[in-house]
């Protein structure tokens, strides 16, 4: 710690004048020690016999969802909240009793094994919470220690309120802390607090004077109290008194460093710790983002049920015969027993005909569980198996990696995969998003002269789409191409670069321009020591990349003190380097409302200088008289930029006399020190008198460049019929451009602008009446979706089969606000589902939310949200699907999202080829364990027609319970996780396939009634095929006949063999994982046959050597199985070639058609070139659109 | 110097991230199976795929048919059924009453050999309408209590038949209460035919469900008496009659064994059967048959699985046959989009 010190003379509360030093409200204060406000902490004295009497918790924390005490009756709980595990868990009590068809073990067994694995799984993810609690646990930190009065190192979990802590720089505050003094001289530190709230500019801290002030005294810090607020989850508020020396201080969250933030760029900080482990702001935030149900997931329920149903309905129809049968057992007269082998006279409840009526209630409860097997137990844990093991590979696509941020694509929540393969519409935020939210200084007016050579994006897209070919247009704007490439600058221009400017005409105008952007920001420089390069950290990349490219242009900024900025410039006189510095008197931040931001400095030439920068909006009403010169160029200009895409900034100053610069000082240092509730308004007030008159230089123009492969990802996902909206704070003119930039609007489309930028409502602004206004915009937006609705109607009437895609609708925020009221939501809704894109502007995160829900229920349709920022998290958290791009903007976005994807053009690839293959193989899946369970089941209600309903099942006890878990269910999950229809590079290259999903072709309930109406018929087949040939005659050499076991055994192998092999003839992949599964699937049940007839016959009754002596000597048994396993699959097989020759789907089409043209080519070269769609497709593209379009109306 | 106050670097995260990249990078690892690239067959159902294995099936299905066929009627069977004829006219009325009376229930049956029938002859009787199947019938037996002395009191599952006044029933339960105990005397040209009783039953039966030192106790004492009785001197396990019964069948229509018939039989030979009509079959309107009957390779005579055969492989026969004339008639170009399911039916598959 030697070598720490202070950093003499550094006042950095100075620069920040408006956060520093926030007043308080009196009111807050004046509730401290009532209810909510009853924390008590003694400073650096945890050992107070007060202290130790709150007994506050602990800093340790636990994120863990159960404990090792409450592991097990917790997370059974969970298991049973499920309808059909409680099912089972009845059945499995129900079965020890007289009425079971089986024995319990081995009703219990699967049961088990399913509540097992789940369990097994919860864990394992609850250990892994556990792991990293331990290491947060772990850490350390250094804390004073009372004894010596030094700092120790000690684990953070032993951390107690009061504790005195030290944090060095980039560490993480253990606890909540009150800030007490830093490496600075007056307090003042920077956080980062991107896990907070992902944002990652850094936020100014600021002790209290009275703590600061003392560093020596920091050991002696005793009898401090703090009297604050109790726990709350509230991030941005905090509400104390510091009680100390017998003075009382307010604090305010200005002092407090909360848990999980960061700090930088300061050496060290120490603070009190106030709040500790759970008790801490980040830790009662941490609510369980809500947890969203896939659409199938949900269809499924329903078709449980529906099984629910049928069970019911069999259970009640054998039940009632049952009861028939067994009432004329015995005559009326009880004298004459028919079936007297079953002892009617001398019976229990379950078979008495005399009470047939209750006899026939308990069988519908033993038939409910004999047809148990038609609820597929081990559904929901296959599907969660299988939902984890997707995820795997997303995660680990490589195509979604990406190489500069070290960021592979990750799956947050696994339960959404399929619902990835049905994304109507994509919810779209823009900064950061769509573009890469990092700014480049690409173009500049100066004095009325337009700089800057460098074409942005967006203009090469226009004039791409255009036709137009770049190099042959215009010749002076050729793609910049600066010899190095400076990250943030991407400016290029013959006269100004590399000195150049000092031969320009207009050379002192331009060196104003330059100084400004050199001197008025808060950013710092950090020089590096060994290269002498300069990096800079600043609040927002705008302001970075001005800095930067007034260093490349000369104008380097390389120190800043207190007072001080100092720059080495050019001089233009005579062109040689030399350093000024320039005193910093007064900073006036940028804020939001005030859209501009400026710095007093007095130049080594000791003239008072006011540098300005701002929005043009607020800046061209402060120009001075004589300071509009270039006022109407520079308008021509700024508006050509912002058709370019750009963000624009108009660059100003004045000089200001000494005499005025003290009568203003004074006021605004006066408003600065006040402490009332209108100080900001003041401050503002004061700031306002000073900036005016300005002086016009120039603007500037800021490109955030688009992401790489944007226009070609939308481009993609609009063919795959998927509508993209874009939610966006810019301005409209910026955001429609960014529209056709990215393919989202294009040539030929017509625009429907909906805006309130009309002279009448401005003037019914003016007057200020806002009912009136309201009202005006109201009918205003109302007859703009009219008009807007008519025109698109015309068209769609007109041409039916025309593209419906040819309009795109632009509205802006204020009107969207009136666009989403109760009364006009379904006719914006109707006219935006008519329109290809939709671009909403100047929306705000509340907006962006609101329309995601608008959406999502106005449609019924699956939607997807996609955003970097924390003002996107309501939007991602409305959504169906959130997806958080793990960009500049901090992890919140990715925090409150289901799936996080570095870069936006991944999400071609997560939702044409993992979205899509997810969605087949869940929806495959679900049919065919369906499709499995009511084939296995069924043979059980046939046979029990056979056996007068009795409830003897056809099969053994063991046999049945291994069904679901071992003879079937590995193929299925080989299913789920590994099927493709067509392989990831055709499901891109045919985005159209994606409609699958879309439309729910796959899980539609004619498909679903298929699966199980085949199902049924399979077990049609099995059944009568297997009992009529295998009747009452002899089925070997030898004489004998065929018993029970033997009819089960031959029907229970044809159930496993036809099931396994309708797994086999219905994928479309297969490879050796498949061919194992299914195969070895079969093999096992031969396996388990073998080993289960060896044991003694007391444990396998029926089953005992069955196979080895009975029925694998029989080849009648053989040409039964084959001729059974080949009927049942002919159904399924017929249907399947008729479908393909009449009724192909689209993946079949596309399947055939790469086999013909590699077929018909013969050489791979030619055939993987040839693949544009061919003109039916193109049809087809054109039909399907028309369909969507039609069936939006409808809704 | 106030120029190292704010020393951290400008890409403070990603600096910091790519650094540790080198070491460390987040990059998926290739292999074929997690990028989903596994080699693998992709089967495509196209026309000639179709009718290829349609008439690959029709060409194993056929054959197989017939060989089947023809063993199944290569097998000589003669079937008598004789629960109606066997009770006295008078009787006939009340067959019940007959069966359950103490007269004489014998009862002559002649049959005529309608075809040359070889050794081995298997003897059966065929029951129908009778639910051997029954929850709880098959559930009233005692295996344990078969297999050992040991276990004779591991009767729970049998009740009623499971004790007399407090001593266990040895077998016990329905199924053994219930023993079958018709009984058949042949006689070909006036000659007795022996039947030979001995290996009807299942090996492992014999030799591993039923002990060979357990032996019939208080067995039809109790004060009904169900069906056949056991010779309280031989055990289990030689007792085949009972060892057959309680392997009990899986539908209501089966046949037993009784026995073998060790010689030729010739066509127009007539055997005379003696038997002892015992067993109620009356009361619940179920026949008794009497069975003779050869083997063949496939066993008895049963038409059902070669007709089944032959019509799956006719069927799929005409299937190819249907898919070849389409296939020639209207030959669809693969790959053509224009049959698109959601083409044809506007807004299909909602």
């Amino acid at each position: 710690m030697a070598g720490e010190r202070r950093h003499k003379g550094m006042r950095l509360s100075k620069l920040y004048s408006f956060k520093c030093l926030k007043p308080f409200s009196k009111e807050d204060h004046s509730q401290i020690g009532s209810r909510g406000y009853s924390r008590v902490v003694f400073c650096n004295d945890p050992d107070n016999p007060e202290a130790l009497q709150l007994n506050y918790r602990g800093n340790y924390v636990s994120t863990t969802k159960y404990t090792a005490a409450n592991f097990i009756p917790k997370s059974l709980f969970e298991q049973f909240r499920r309808v059909a595990n409680i099912y089972f868990l009845v059945v499995a009590f129900v079965s020890f009793s007289p009425l079971a068809p089986y024995t319990a073990p081995s009703v219990l067994a699967p049961l088990l094994f399913v509540i097992g694995a789940t369990m097994v799984k919860e864990g394992v993810e609850d250990l892994r919470r556990r792991r990293q609690d331990v290491e947060a646990n772990n850490r350390r930190v250094l804390v004073l220690s009372k004894n010596n009065g030094e700092f120790s190192k000690t684990k953070w979990k032993n951390l107690r309120v009061g504790d005195l802590v030290k944090v060095h720089k980039d560490e993480y505050f253990p606890a909540d802390l009150l800030l007490l003094s830093s490496s600075y001289e007056d307090g003042v530190c920077y956080v980062e607090t991107m896990n907070l709230d992902g944002e990652t500019n850094l936020k100014l801290k600021h002790a209290l004077e009275i703590t600061s002030a003392e560093e020596s005294s920091i050991e002696s810090f005793r009898g401090g109290v703090i009297k604050c607020e109790d726990p709350n989850e509230h991030l941005y508020s905090f509400v104390g008194t510091l009680h100390y020396q017998g003075q009382q201080y307010p604090l305010s969250p200005q002092q407090m460093l909360l848990r999980d933030s960061k700090l930088r760029n300061t050496d060290y900080i120490v603070g009190v710790v106030v709040f500790t482990g759970h008790d801490t702001k980040v830790m009662q935030n941490a609510t369980d983002p809500p947890s969203k149900r896939s659409k199938i997931e949900r269809k499924m329920d329903k078709i449980v049920y529906i099984l629910f149903s049928i069970l019911i309905v069999i259970a009640f129809t054998g039940s009632a015969f049952f009861g028939i049968i067994t009432r004329r057992d015995i005559t009326d007269d009880g004298k004459k027993l028919r079936r007297w082998y079953l002892r009617p006279d001398k019976t229990t409840v379950f078979y008495d005909p005399k009470r047939a009526v209750l006899a026939s209630f308990f069988h519908f409860l033993t038939a409910l569980m004999l047809y148990g097997y038609l609820i597929p137990i081990s559904l929901y844990v296959s599907i969660e198996v299988v939902k984890v093991l997707q995820s795997i590979f997303i995660n680990q696509d490589q195509e979604m990696y990406h190489e500069e941020t070290d960021r592979p694509a990750r799956a947050r929540t696994s339960n959404l995969n399929e619902e990835l393969g049905q994304v109507d519409t994509i919810l779209s935020d823009k900064t950061g998003t769509l573009t890469c939210n990092s700014m480049e200084f690409v173009k500049c007016s100066i004095s009325g002269t337009a700089y800057g050579r460098g074409m942005t994006e967006v203009e090469l897209a226009l004039r791409k789409q255009k036709g137009m070919t770049m190099t042959t247009s215009q010749d002076d704007e050729i793609k910049a191409n600066p010899t190095k490439s400076v990250k943030g600058f991407n400016f290029w221009d013959e006269r100004i670069v590399d000195g150049q400017w000092i031969n320009q005409p207009n050379a002192e105008l331009i060196q104003k321009f330059f100084r400004v952007l050199a001197i008025c920001h808060t950013a710092i420089p950090d020089v590096d020591g060994e290269s002498g390069e300069i990096s800079y950290e600043a609040e927002s990349p705008d302001e970075a990349a001005f800095v930067i490219a007034s260093r490349e242009l000369g104008f380097e900024f390389f120190a800043r003190s207190q007072t001080h900025i100092s720059l080495h410039e050019i001089d233009h006189m005579t062109g040689e380097k030399v350093d000024r510095v320039y005193e910093l008197l007064h900073v006036l931040e940028f804020s939001s409302s005030r859209k501009r931001m400026s710095v007093i400095v007095r130049n080594p030439e000791n003239r008072l200088l006011l540098l300005s920068k701002g929005a043009d909006s607020v800046m061209f009403e402060r120009l001075a008289k004589h300071g509009r010169q270039f006022e109407r160029e520079t308008k021509e200009h700024i508006k050509r930029y912002a058709e370019a895409g750009l963000r624009t900034l108009v660059i100003a100053y004045r000089e200001v006399d000494e005499e005025e610069y003290r009568m203003w000082e004074e006021e605004f240092l006066n408003a600065k020190t006040l402490v009332t509730e209108d100080r900001d308004a003041l401050i503002d007030a004061a700031a306002d008198k000073i900036e005016r008159d300005l002086i016009l230089l120039g603007s500037t123009a800021v490109e955030d460049k688009l992401q790489k492969g944007v226009p070609d990802c939308i481009e993609k996902l609009s063919q795959a019929g998927v509508k993209i909206w874009v939610l966006t704070g810019d301005k409209t003119e910026t955001a429609i451009n960014i529209g056709y930039a990215c393919s989202l609007l294009r040539e030929g489309m017509e625009k429907i602008l909906i805006t309130l930028d009309s002279p009448d409502i401005e003037t019914l602004e003016k007057q200020g009446d806002k009912d009136a206004v309201a009202k005006a915009s109201f009918q205003s937006i109302k007859k703009q979706l009219r008009e807007g609705m008519s025109q698109t109607a015309v068209a769609t009437n007109d041409e039916a089969n025309e593209n419906p895609e040819m309009f795109g609708l632009v509205i802006d925020g204020k009107s969207l606000t009136f666009a989403l009221d109760k009364k006009l939501e379904k006719e914006f809704l109707e006219l935006a589902s008519r329109c290809g894109s939709v671009i909403c502007c100047r929306s705000s995160p509340k907006q962006k939310a609101l329309v995601t829900r608008l959406v999502k229920s106005g449609t019924g349709r699956t939607t997807l949200a996609i955003g970097d920022g924390a003002n996107d998290v309501g939007m991602l958290q409305e959504a169906d699907i959130g997806v958080g791009i793990s960009g500049a903007e901090g992890m919140q976005a990715v925090m409150a999202s289901d799936f996080a994807i570095a870069q936006f053009r991944y999400l071609e690839r997560l939702l044409l080829v993992h979205g899509h293959w997810c969605y087949r193989r869940i929806a495959m899946m679900i049919c065919y364990f369906f499709y499995k369970n009511l084939a296995f089941g069924f043979t059980l209600f046939w046979y029990e027609a056979y056996a007068s309903f009795s409830g003897k099942p056809a099969y053994n006890d063991w046999y049945m319970s291994c069904y679901n878990v071992f003879f079937t269910s590995l193929p299925v999950i080989a299913l789920g996780v590994f099927d493709q229809d067509v392989s990831a590079r055709l499901c891109l290259k045919y985005p159209l396939l994606y409609q699958e999903g879309v439309q729910n072709i796959l899980f539609s309930w004619e498909r679903i009634l298929g699966w199980m109406l085949n199902g049924i018929i399979s077990s049609m087949i099995i059944f009568f095929l297997a009992i009529n040939t295998l009747a009452s005659q002899a089925f070997r050499k030898d004489g004998q006949v065929v018993d029970y076991s033997v009819l089960g055994v031959t029907m229970y192998s044809s159930v496993v063999w036809t099931v396994n092999c309708q797994m086999a003839i219905s994928i479309n992949y297969f490879t050796w994982i498949q061919h194992c599964f299914i195969w070895g699937s079969i093999g096992v049940w031969y396996l388990f046959l073998v080993i289960y007839g060896s044991l003694p016959p007391t444990f396998s009754t029926t089953a005992y050597q069955v196979f080895v002596e009975t029925s694998a000597p029989s080849p009648i048994c053989w040409l039964t199985l084959v001729l059974v396993t080949f009927s049942a699959l002919l159904p399924y097989f017929t249907y399947r070639a008729f479908q393909i020759k009449f009724r192909p789907m689209y993946h079949d089409i596309i399947v055939e058609q790469r086999r013909t043209e590699r077929f018909e080519s013969g050489t791979r070269t030619t055939s993987a070139l040839s693949g544009e769609l061919p003109v039916q497709v193109e049809f087809t593209l054109h039909h399907l659109k028309a369909n969507l379009s039609r069936r939006d109306s409808w809704n | 110097m106030p120029s190292n106050t704010a020393s951290s670097s400008s890409a403070p995260a990603g600096s910091a991230d790519s650094s540790a990249s080198r070491t460390k990078s987040k990059r998926p690892k290739y292999s074929k199976f997690t990028q989903q690239e596994l080699p693998a067959c992709k089967p495509i159902l196209t026309p000639g795929w179709v009718i290829l294995t349609f008439l690959v099936i029709s060409v194993i299905f056929i054959p197989l048919g017939v060989v089947s066929l023809f063993a199944s009627q290569d097998v000589v069977e003669i079937v008598d059924r004789y629960d109606n004829d066997c009770v006295p006219t008078p009787a006939r009325a009340n067959k019940v009453a007959y069966i359950q009376g103490v007269s004489d229930k014998s009862c002559n049956r002649t049959l005529v050999v309608p075809k040359k029938m070889k050794q081995p002859i298997y003897v059966y009787y065929q029951l129908e309408n009778f639910y051997q199947n029954h929850r709880r019938y098959v559930k009233s037996r005692s295996d344990s209590q078969l297999r050992s002395v040991k276990d004779e009191n591991q009767i729970d599952a049998c009740k009623p038949e499971d004790d007399v006044n407090g001593r266990p029933i040895v077998p016990c339960g329905l199924i053994a209460w219930s023993l079958f105990n018709d009984t058949y005397a042949l006689s070909k040209n006036n000659q007795p035919l022996t039947v030979n009783k001995r290996g009807i039953a299942w090996k492992s039966d014999r030799e591993h469900k039923f002990g060979k030192n357990v032996f019939p106790k208080n067995f039809q004492e109790g004060n009904i008496t169900g069906g056949g009785r056991l010779d309280a001197n031989k055990s289990l396990s030689e007792q085949e009659d009972l060892i057959v019964w309680m392997r009990t069948a899986a539908l209501p229509t089966f046949r037993k064994l009784y026995g073998k018939i060790e010689s030729d039989l010739e066509k127009g030979d007539t055997i005379h059967v003696t038997l002892l009509n015992n067993y109620n079959t009356y009361s619940f309107d179920g026949k008794k048959k009497l069975v003779l009957s050869t083997t063949s390779w496939l066993g008895g005579k049963n038409d059902f699985l070669g007709i089944a055969y032959l019509t799956v492989g006719g069927i799929c026969f005409f299937l190819a046959l249907v898919f070849t004339i389409m296939y020639l008639v209207k030959p669809r170009r693969l790959g053509d989009p224009t049959y698109l399911s959601w083409n044809r039916v506007p807004g299909g598959g909602r």
